[in-house]
């Protein structure tokens, strides 16, 4: 009973997370997805700690509190003030209206079940519902940074893939605490570089919609 | 005593330090070029130490000629960035600060390649590419044009999608090793999981391989992932080019192949060679044909490097101890011309100021001894003998035509397009009627002339040792 | 003779479940109506008004364009009659009544949509332009909500094994299901559904004749007498029966079903009024809280229930392993 408890409650923490993922591509307002892109970190950060509990491998509370801090708190803020600074509160612009990108999700979860799902004989079903579940994570967040035009939205789907990624690394039983760390790491780096990037191109452009670049794709000057 | 294993590691690492402290622009140049000097001596000292293996790190014969490769063209390229930044400075394209910035920037790319290469934790192999990617990115943005900005930015987005993916099929790998090995640092040291590779679970591991292709396979720039490469190649400054083409890809190629090693001793699992095989091929024909319509020349040795990574990628893909060679001796031979081209291409672009094909005309009667680097380097590349280049691509093909004929004919129709469109191309920027500035190239050419001997060298005879040493590593390759 | 009593229980049982809708529905409207009044700091009408007006309209003279076919006066009682039919299906006070046998939830949903096809074909009978539009606003929606009703249907099924409603009820009163994100993605979907299906804010406003937003009064703006009070007393009926399918599905506790003792089917009969009216509460807050949609938005709306249904079914695949 209390394993089927525990697997209930990793069930419904991991869902939640995808669950999420699909709300952030729903979402059409800026500060919206931030909301919701922090909410995702504080079901990640749950999460983990519970397989923490569950897998009776307390260094992975480090990883919850990680997850929780830096994602779930200082980064949506720091990315609350860029935003408010910037001036964007909004709507985005999407790639692709949101239709298709729903339908095209929804394939995306359905294809990484349909990945996971029977190759995975010899791991047990927790696991196997985790990397599934955190390859739907993963593939949404991909997702979300096609569809997305505007650098900010593009950083969070970036943010809401390593999400997925951290929770695929919780899930494996005993993954070295070294690699948690690194990814918590170059979380950290990957921010510092987008914050920078984001700056940078402010300064050009008085825009942080990517598509204003489009002008300089490619090589310059040439037709045909 | 400081091991020659932890030289090559702690030197980049302290030189990061110390020149991000350091705000001469001069001495950051010479200090750089003097910690690359020692990263490659410690590298060649590898050689005379015995090998090594822990979890963590390993050092044997197929990492042992990367690193020495590896700190090799990372030296060279350093002295070539000494006389390039000077330049840069001058018409105000950098600042000093961003100098700073670059340099030590430079230490931290090369200082991760060296973990990724010596790395015998599949973790920490990923962490040397990612950090080496990071780094990367931020030089190739350091012009802050709009060009360069977009150039790292799609970089940056495609770079981390391939990386992601990647770590998500490190992590299903662990997950298939810590049934056989158990949990803990064991389950993630490649070499254990070679030998313990015949009980894995083929179908995991079938599919944890296909996230490895293509989040690495994205970093090598292999054809459908190659978005980034032409882009960051040509916005970047240019030693950032030559040692993207002539090292980056190769430590990302790298990485794959070790993971391909693992599931070549798993019968039971996903035909691997076929795979790269197929992708080399398609990154070899792409790129050979999309040479026809570059007009900037940066780009264009750009998707020059798309190919010849197609062409290694092929080489692995088709296995057994011929094509392995030809393969490593490829991989060789590419990063010492490609960074060579680059090099004459980085002066060249210097004095005509612009690296629009149509722009630079007539090198060989305004600047001669950059005409004939340029000249030989592309011979070099476009495999013609008597170079190394020519060596590898005929055993890989009389290898293949031996095997495969068909794939065979596939492989030489690429190379003919890709030679044809590299001599079409630059018969223009070599001959004809002299255009643009004709200023003096304030710059040394020991660099570039040093690779081209030395492929030259490889093409006429590779010496015994480094021959039974190939051979060593393309029977592990398997 | 006890199998006779046995029958002519059953048979009661059942014939109260169809007066108890009946009864129930417009009283469900009028208390959706009279909070929502609060809610915006008005008395509004008590409530009973709807009880009113139904007999009002019942003796009033039914107006006829003259070029309306027989099919314009059929489709009020046909709308009603399944409406009817359906919400006396859906188990409310007990499970396993006399006919739950055939209250097959895809059943349920077939009927409401020849219902609506009925009324549809009605609202174009006359030639009006606002039939027209009010048609085909209403089919567009419907074709819309019916994908993501289906797939909260079959995500339901999928965990109690059936899709007949009394057994799925006692199932999931019964059995131990655990925590199931499926579940709550289903009912997320399902609440998008009904509001969309019940002609409520956002998807369309029952208290409006705005040219440009209405749907379903559109649709029967031509009608008078009794067959409007016949079609009015559909709509309230609908908002019963997905009242009494949510509380059915998603919150059977309360449901006397292995137990016809006098007690259980008195708790059975407390819970169920209990839950409508905190439905009918629930209802107009949830709907003064937020703003009628542009038509352009519905498919938007009705994406968001579709894909949390289809994610719901995902999720089942997930946990089950196939």
């Amino acid at each position: 009973m209390t394993q089927s408890f525990g697997f209930d409650v990793a069930h419904l923490l991991a869902g939640s997370m995808l669950v999420l993922s699909f709300v952030l591509l729903y979402q059409d307002r800026i500060t919206a997805v931030l909301n919701v892109f922090a909410l995702q970190a504080i079901a990640l950060s749950l999460s983990v700690a519970w397989q923490a509990l569950i897998q009776d491998s307390p260094h992975l509370l480090v990883t919850a509190g990680i997850a929780l801090v830096v994602k779930g708190i200082v980064i949506p803020t720091a990315l609350h003030r860029i935003v408010r600074r910037l001036g964007i509160h909004r709507e985005i612009e999407d790639v692709i209206s949101a239709g298709p990108t729903m339908l095209t999700g929804l394939g995306l979860v359905a294809l990484s079940i349909l990945l996971v799902m029977p190759v995975g004989e010899t791991v047990s079903v927790l696991v196997r519902e985790d990397l599934a579940f955190a390859l739907a994570v993963i593939l949404l967040g991909l997702l979300m940074m096609i569809t997305r035009r505007n650098a900010v939205t593009q950083i969070v789907g970036f943010m809401s893939l390593e999400n997925g990624l951290v929770l695929a690394a919780t899930g494996a039983k005993g993954m070295p605490l070294v690699v948690e760390f690194s990814v918590a790491f170059s979380i950290l780096i990957a921010f510092i570089v987008f914050g920078v990037f984001v700056f940078r191109i402010r300064e050009r452009f008085d825009t942080v919609d990517v598509s204003a670049l489009d002008q300089f794709r490619g090589e310059r000057g040439e037709r045909g | 005593m400081i091991s020659p294993l932890h030289a090559i590691l702690l030197i980049p690492a302290i030189a990061v330090v110390v020149l991000a402290l350091i705000p001469g622009y001069r001495i950051g140049a010479i200090l750089n070029m003097l910690a690359s000097g020692l990263t490659f001596m410690a590298g060649v000292a590898l050689l005379v130490v015995p090998r090594y293996r822990s979890d963590v790190l390993i050092i044997d014969d197929f990492n042992i000629y990367l690193v020495i490769l590896t700190t090799f063209v990372a030296f060279t390229t350093s002295i070539f960035s000494a006389s390039y930044i000077g330049h840069e400075l001058e018409t105000g394209r950098l600042t000093p600060t961003f100098l700073r910035f670059y340099h030590a920037l430079y230490q931290a790319m090369i200082g991760a390649m060296n973990v990724a290469l010596v790395a015998n934790n599949i973790g920490l192999l990923w962490v040397g590419v990612e950090v080496a990617t990071l780094s990367t990115v931020m030089m190739v943005g350091i012009y802050r044009t709009p060009a360069a900005v977009e150039a790292a930015w799609k970089y940056f987005i495609l770079g981390s999608v391939g990386i992601a993916l990647a770590f998500f099929g490190t992590i299903l790998v662990y997950l298939v090793a810590q049934e056989v090995l158990g949990e803990g640092l064991q389950a993630m040291a490649w070499d254990l999981m070679v030998q313990a590779s015949p009980k894995f679970d083929p179908k995991l591991l079938s599919l944890a391989f296909v996230f490895l292709l293509v989040g690495y396979g994205t970093k090598v720039g292999l054809a459908p992932f190659h978005a980034w490469l032409p882009d960051a190649h040509s916005e970047g400054p240019t030693p950032i080019s030559a040692v993207l083409s002539g090292l980056l890809l190769n430590v990302a190629l790298y990485a794959l192949l070790r993971f391909k090693i693992i599931l070549a001793a798993n019968p039971a699992t996903l035909n691997v060679g076929l795979i790269m095989v197929v992708l080399g091929l398609i990154s070899l024909v792409f790129a050979a044909f999309m040479l026809y319509r570059r007009r900037d020349i940066k780009r264009l040795f750009a998707y020059s490097s798309i190919e010849h990574m197609g062409i290694i990628t092929f080489a692995f893909g088709m296995g057994g101890p011929l094509a392995n060679f030809a393969g490593l001796l490829h991989m060789t031979m590419h990063s010492l011309t490609k960074s060579a081209i680059f090099f004459a291409v980085g002066h060249i672009a210097q004095v005509k100021g612009t690296q629009r094909l149509a722009d630079i005309k007539g090198l060989s009667t305004s600047h001669p001894v950059l005409a004939v680097g340029l000249a030989l380097g592309v011979i070099a590349i476009a495999g013609l003998p008597p170079f190394g280049v020519f060596t590898s691509e005929f055993m890989l093909v009389s290898s293949s035509f031996a095997r495969q004929p068909w794939l065979a004919v596939v492989l030489v129709f690429g190379l003919i397009v890709a030679f044809g469109a590299l001599i079409l191309r630059l018969q223009d920027v070599l001959f004809g009627e002299a255009s643009g500035p004709a200023g003096e190239v304030k710059a040394t050419y020991v660099p570039l002339f040093l690779h081209l001997a030395l492929v030259l060298m490889a093409g006429l005879w590779l010496p015994e040792p480094v021959v039974r040493w190939f051979r060593a590593v393309a029977a592990q390759l398997g | 003779m006890a199998m006779t009593f046995h029958i002519a229980l059953e048979l009661i049982g059942q014939a109260i479940q169809m007066l108890l809708v009946l009864a129930v529905a417009p009283l469900v409207l009028g208390i959706t109506r009279k909070v929502k009044a609060r809610l915006l700091r008005r008395i509004g009408p008590p409530l009973w008004q709807p009880y009113i007006d139904l007999w009002k309209l019942m003796h009033k003279e039914a107006v006829l364009a003259h070029n309306a076919s027989w099919l314009y006066r059929a489709a009020p009682y046909l709308v009603f009659a399944t409406t009817w039919v359906g919400a006396a299906l859906v188990p409310t006070y007990a499970t396993s009544l006399m006919f739950s046998w055939s209250a097959d939830i895809i059943a349920i949903v077939a009927l409401l949509a020849t219902g609506r096809f009925a009324l549809a074909l009605a609202g174009m009978d006359v030639g009006t332009a606002f039939g027209g539009i009010g048609s085909s606003r209403e089919m567009m929606i419907a074709s819309l909500a019916e994908p993501a009703m289906l797939l909260v249907v079959f995500s339901v099924a999928l965990i109690a094994g059936t899709t007949q409603l009394s057994t799925i009820a006692e199932t999931f009163v019964h059995a131990s299901i655990g925590l199931r994100v499926s579940l709550g993605l289903a009912m997320f979907a399902f609440v998008f559904v009904a509001i969309a299906e019940n002609a409520r804010i956002p998807i369309d406003n029952p208290a409006t004749h705005l040219e440009l937003t209405m749907v379903h009064e559109a649709m029967v703006l031509e009608y008078s007498g009794r067959h409007l009070a016949m079609i009015e007393a559909a709509a309230a009926l609908k908002l019963v029966l997905y009242f009494s399918l949510l509380a059915c599905l998603f919150v059977p506790f309360g449901m006397a079903t292995t137990d016809k003792g006098l007690a259980a089917l008195a708790i059975g009969f407390g819970s169920y009024l209990a839950k409508v009216f905190v439905l009918a509460v629930l209802l107009p807050v949830g709907e003064t809280a937020v703003a009628k949609m542009r038509v352009f938005r519905y498919p938007i709306f009705l994406g968001g229930a579709f894909a949390a249904s289809a994610l719901a079914v995902f999720l089942l695949f997930v946990s089950r392993g196939f």
